[in-house]
């Protein structure tokens, strides 16, 4: 059964098994992602025709490589600053309500927590539309009474920003309060002892403990903001994220650019997660 | 520190009920709202329950939202039924020294785009696919066979999509369970069965319910993957939605739908936590 029981070797071999069998699973998509994103074919399918990178640094009328296709490079610039506004947003709202829930007592607490809690079992798609149909509402609204043309409630941009922040900054603020449940107490009445404000207790003591979960927490709202396909997708205007302008791509057919993309986003974050493990193991 | 200050509580206070009402509350009140409003003969909006009827008169509609939910409960005991032997083998199975990198390795795929994950299946599978092309040239096919766009595929690339948020709650849960209790067990004569009703199972019920919760959420929301894997035939019910929205312009019935989906998930979820008796509290935890 455990490693501190005997085994049959059937047992042992079969289990083994198993567990190659499930990490096959789990990698044989990347995998052939990646190893196709240097094929030299125009497709991205076997037979190997020889090594090139050519489809990430061509720049001719059959092929044009990653490094010079306009319409990706865009939408990963319009990613990573949606992904930057929202972490941004996040860390702010989800810290100030870790505080919130963890030091501070009012009435109404514990239904505001819930809701608090509500964005992670809403799935994404209600999250999109709700927030697309509101900002609508608004839009008329202020059309109707002010004759004024809000371009905020408009899809695009900062809506994505809006539906996205939505639901990370509950994931933010989980991170931050699990964090900030470890703190010793009397740190803070030992500085206030001392004459400090709360303000400046906070400022210089609590924040320096939890950077270790805020970097963590910015690092994953980042992530998540970059990928996030579901709730964007009823958001996005003309400005489309990384996510929603690969999916047209693969669902109309896609070529080796497509792989080339992969083979970054899995570099990327596959560092991005090894330092991730690294320094939240050194901080544990 | 619970101080009296009124200002910090104030400062703290503000901005988080900004974020949950503007965009939490006010609209999923506004969804309802507009699920409830149809466009009557002389084109004014009036208050009318004709967007539910018409969910329940068109059979489209109600099979495509029952086959979703069928599908995600079947997604979700699949996910659970391959991710519970992946659990007890890092914690329990494998020599210590090797647990961090395994676990490190089957974390990874998942900090990956879903759209790149499902793109490399998509390789995989399809007709001019890798593994038709290996078939092939081992002699076992003699023409390309279409492996994309069934059930069977877009199950595949669901569960595949789920399984991180199976296999970390089980893995947290079974490294608090204590060995000694598996030895006794063993000891007293129970057999390998036993000893997984009785004592593993039992043990990981809190880490089955909340993987199981999220897994579930996940699945039924999901739009990606059985747009991309089911193809055509996929009828998922939030491609439904989509196409209310997006395809037809209309909102009103968009909404109806939007809302009875969630009303499906908070069912299954407040379900499955009175029937284990649980706290979403504790569980998203």
């Amino acid at each position: 059964m455990i490693r501190s029981l005997p085994n049959s070797r059937l047992y042992t071999l079969s289990f083994n098994v198993f567990v190659i069998l499930y990490f096959v699973f789990l990698f044989a998509p990347l995998l052939i992602t990646c190893i196709l994103a240097f094929n030299d074919s125009q497709f991205p399918a076997l037979p190997w025709k020889g090594f090139t990178i050519e489809w990430f640094t061509a720049n001719t009328p059959e092929r044009v490589g990653i490094f010079h296709d306009s319409i990706n490079l865009d939408s990963i610039w319009v990613s990573a600053q949606v992904a930057f506004f929202v972490s941004l947003f996040s860390l702010i709202v989800g810290t100030l309500a870790a505080f919130l829930f963890e030091q501070e007592d009012f009435r109404f607490k514990s239904l505001l927590y819930f809701l608090m809690l509500a964005p992670l079992v809403i799935p994404g798609v209600i999250l999109g539309i709700s927030i697309l149909m509101f900002s609508n509402t608004l839009g008329t609204w202020f059309e109707n009474h002010w004759q004024l043309d809000v371009g905020l409630f408009r899809p695009g941009f900062w809506l994505v920003v809006l539906g996205q922040f939505s639901f990370i900054a509950t994931f933010v603020t989980l991170v931050v309060s699990a964090r900030l449940k470890k703190f010793d107490i009397s740190l803070e009445e030992a500085a206030m002892n001392l004459g400090a404000s709360r303000f400046q207790v906070i400022w210089h003591v609590t924040l320096k403990f939890l950077q270790p979960a805020l970097l963590g927490a910015g690092a994953v709202a980042f992530l998540m903001s970059f990928e996030n396909f579901n709730t964007t997708l009823f958001l996005v205007g003309a400005e489309t994220t990384l996510p929603i302008n690969l999916y047209l791509q693969v669902r109309d057919g896609s070529t080796p650019v497509i792989n080339a993309i992969s083979f970054l986003l899995i570099l990327g974050t596959s560092l991005l997660a090894v330092a991730n493990l690294y320094f939240g193991k050194r901080s544990a | 520190m619970k101080t009296q200050s009124r200002w910090a509580l104030a400062i703290f206070l503000t901005p988080v009920l900004l974020w949950l009402i503007l965009l939490i509350v006010i609209p999923h009140i506004d969804l309802l709202i507009m699920s409830l409003r149809v466009e009557n003969d002389f084109g004014d909006m009036t208050w009318s329950l004709s967007n539910y009827i018409s969910f329940f008169k068109e059979p489209i509609y109600w099979l495509t939202f029952v086959r979703t939910a069928v599908y995600s409960i079947l997604v979700t005991l699949l996910t659970l039924i391959v991710a519970l032997p992946v659990a007890f083998y890092i914690t329990k199975v494998v020599a210590p020294r090797y647990q961090g990198f395994l676990t490190l390795l089957l974390l990874l795929p998942f900090w990956v785009s879903e759209l790149v994950r499902v793109y490399g299946w998509m390789i995989l599978l399809r007709e001019s696919g890798v593994i038709n092309h290996v078939l092939i040239r081992l002699g076992i096919l003699d023409a390309p066979i279409e492996m994309l766009y069934n059930d069977a595929t877009m199950i595949l690339g669901l569960v595949y999509t789920s399984m991180l948020f199976m296999v970390v709650p089980l893995i947290s849960v079974l490294e608090s369970l204590d060995d000694s209790l598996v030895e006794a067990a063993y000891d007293l004569g129970a057999g390998m069965w036993t000893i997984l009703f009785r004592i593993i199972i039992p043990h990981s019920t809190p880490g089955i319910v909340s993987g199981s919760i999220v897994v579930f959420m996940l699945t039924l929301g999901n739009y990606l993957t059985p747009n991309l894997m089911g193809g055509k035939n996929s009828l998922w019910f939030t491609e439904q939605i989509y196409n209310q929205f997006i395809a037809s312009f209309n909102w009103n019935q968009g909404s109806a739908f939007g809302f009875l989906l969630l009303l499906l998930s908070s069912a299954i979820i407040w379900l499955g936590l009175t029937l284990t008796r649980q706290k979403l509290s504790k569980v998203i935890q």
